[in-house]
């Protein structure tokens, strides 16, 4: 217990710390535990790859280390570290390409996801009730479908790229942030502390920027992680179907896709396993990290509305 | 009755979505059936022959009414009736899929439970640690995992799944579905474990338990007639939820393992871009998504006397 909680402390009884308070800030004091930290050297390693993976990267993206042989397939050795591809491609660059293609295409349909659904969400908390029924039921229709089968009709439709993965992984991840935030709002609207900003007769946009927005932030950010977790998987599952990155350009779930020969051949079964490895240490890494971070501030927000 | 009046809304939502979702598309039908070479007047005949140049409201209704008497349509790349080439595939999806709740619903609701019952203890701890990476990993990694384990290491299964099943022992039916039915398997168990322990545990914190603890009732009696009873409703939930999961876990799954079911077609549908074929499949999928939906909520309701009642 750090100095600087003192005095929040000495306001309670014996017994009851401050920890045990719903929506506890993650103040200082907070600590990774062991599990913890493992996710957070491993996430950070895979930043790390994903913004420098294509300046050092041995080969380009769609280069072959042994142009003059047929060497689809390879086993690792000096010159391709993880081998070939299914194009003789080296693996271990297209990995280091498709970091950053893979991680960023989930970051930002997830701030997307964020922006839509809370905008939304808070929104429908303070406004009159009809438009908050008319946009709730909307959000449940789409909450109702299978996510890869929207994705499916939606790539159908207009085909894939990036933008287009990040705009549908955006749209239909925002409606479980929509649930969220609103439920947050409508928590956070009939506290005392609202109906006193609105008894001294705050604007609207005052009481959501002033009341409701600080309160509701430190619950959402939490939950981040775990929405990224899942729009990782979203991303990677459909370019392993061929729906999302298309070739020659890499990412993660399309060179799965790509070396699923491999398994077949029985030559070098790294092409695969790399790329599904890289995905798994990722997404475990991050949830390793948001069930510490929710086990200190009350558990995942999904689970206490 | 007003649930499944909901679920009834849900679901017209859910074919307006699909159906004006595939309609908004660049491309159009008879076209593609025509190909490249065809003239406007052989075209404009197609198009009356499909029934496109109605209204799309007529046109929405005549599809509803035909996938309601199930009629699917006629596929645009193939040129056969979507029925006849669902053919034998639906089998094979529902064997899968059957499988997989039959083997892995009791399992993994065995394990969630043992947990709840010992928490905090080794096993408990190592339990929730492998399904917390299990439900973080992507089901091809796990199918990944194994096929190098049974493929490579133990030299059972087969990693492509083709053929038909007609006519093989039984040792060749284990080996032909294997590997699709364990990955799916672990797909749904993290998720059922997880939630079937913060089912019971749940319970196990009520004053009632506390209760019975206090007065001294052994520990399987309250295990066995409280809380379990109890936890039956969120139980049932549970595995509405994850059996709704598995429609999504087996579109992965059929694909990595090569196999011929129903998901696999839909995504062949989505590279030829057979809209009829996405519309018809797409539709089946999302109506079992939203029945299973539909029995996670009413399971969730009917267990709990204070939601039937509210006052």
């Amino acid at each position: 217990m750090s100095d600087h909680n003192d005095h929040y402390v000495a306001e309670f009884d014996e017994g009851v710390s401050f920890d045990e308070l719903p929506d506890a800030a993650p103040s200082d004091k907070f600590r990774f535990s062991f599990t913890g930290w493992i996710g957070v050297i491993v996430v950070t390693f895979w930043i790390f790859v994903a913004v420098l993976g294509p300046f050092i990267a041995p080969y380009g993206e769609n280069d072959l280390p042994f142009p003059d042989a047929y060497s689809e397939f390879q086993k690792p050795q000096p010159g391709a570290w993880l081998g070939t591809d299914d194009s003789d491609r080296d693996v271990l660059s297209r990995l280091m390409y498709g970091a950053g293609r893979t991680m960023g295409i989930s970051f930002l349909a997830t701030c997307l996801a964020y922006f839509i659904g809370v905008v939304l969400g808070i929104g429908a908390a303070v406004s009159s009730p009809k438009v908050d029924m008319v946009v709730s039921r909307i959000n449940d229709a789409l909450l109702s479908l299978p996510s890869i089968m929207l994705g499916l009709v939606v790539v159908a439709a207009v085909g894939s790229s990036i933008p287009v993965l990040i705009i549908t992984a955006g749209v239909i991840y925002s409606s479980i942030i929509f649930r969220l935030s609103r439920a947050l709002g409508m928590e956070i609207k009939v506290t005392d502390f609202v109906e006193a900003a609105q008894a001294r007769g705050e604007g609207r946009w005052w009481i959501i920027t002033r009341e409701i927005w600080p309160n509701a932030r430190m619950p959402l950010i939490t939950d981040f992680g775990l929405r990224l977790i899942y729009v990782i998987l979203f991303i990677s599952s459909l370019s392993f179907l061929g729906l999302g990155v298309q070739p020659p350009q890499a990412d993660w779930g399309s060179m799965v896709r790509e070396n699923l020969g491999a398994l077949q051949y029985g030559e070098s079964i790294f092409a695969v396993i790399a790329p599904a490895l890289s995905i798994a240490t990722l997404t475990v890494a991050i949830n390793l990290i948001v069930d510490d971070v929710s086990a200190h501030s009350g558990g995942r927000l999904s689970n206490r509305l | 009755m007003r649930r499944l009046a909901v679920g009834l809304i849900t679901v017209l939502a859910v074919s307006i979505i699909i159906f004006f979702g595939t309609k908004v598309l660049p491309g159009d039908a008879a076209q593609i059936r025509l190909g490249q070479s065809a003239t406007p007047e052989n075209i404009a005949a197609m198009r009356a022959r499909l029934g496109l140049d109605q209204p799309m409201i007529v046109q929405y209704w005549t599809w509803l009414k035909n996938f309601v008497t199930g009629n699917l349509g006629v596929s645009l790349a193939a040129d056969v009736p979507i029925t006849e080439l669902i053919g034998d595939r639906y089998k094979n999806t529902i064997i899968v899929s059957g499988l997989t709740a039959l083997i892995g619903v009791p399992i993994s609701l065995m394990l969630g439970i043992l947990g709840a019952m010992f928490p905090g203890s080794l096993y408990d701890r190592v339990l929730t640690f492998v399904s917390v990476s299990l439900v973080a990993a992507p089901e091809f990694f796990t199918a990944t995992l194994l096929v190098l384990l049974f493929v490579f290491a133990l030299d059972i299964g087969n990693a492509v799944v083709v053929g038909s099943i007609d006519g093989k022992g039984i040792w060749e039916l284990i080996k032909h579905f294997a590997l699709p039915i364990t990955t799916l398997c672990f797909v749904i168990a993290s998720q059922l474990i997880r939630m079937s322990r913060a089912a019971v545990l749940n319970v196990m914190s009520s004053p009632y338990v506390e209760m019975a603890i206090l007065k001294g009732v052994p520990r399987k009696r309250i295990i066995f007639r409280h809380a379990l009873l109890n936890a039956l409703g969120p139980i049932v939930n549970v595995v509405a939820l994850n059996l709704a999961y598995l429609v999504t876990g087996v579109i992965v799954v059929e694909v990595y393992f090569g196999y011929p079911g129903l998901a696999t077609l839909i995504v062949q549908g989505v590279q030829t871009r057979d809209f009829v074929l996405i519309q018809g499949l797409g539709m089946l999928f999302c109506l079992v998504y939203v029945i299973l939906m539909l029995i996670a909520d009413i399971a969730a309701f009917a267990s709990n006397p204070r939601l039937r009642h509210p006052k």
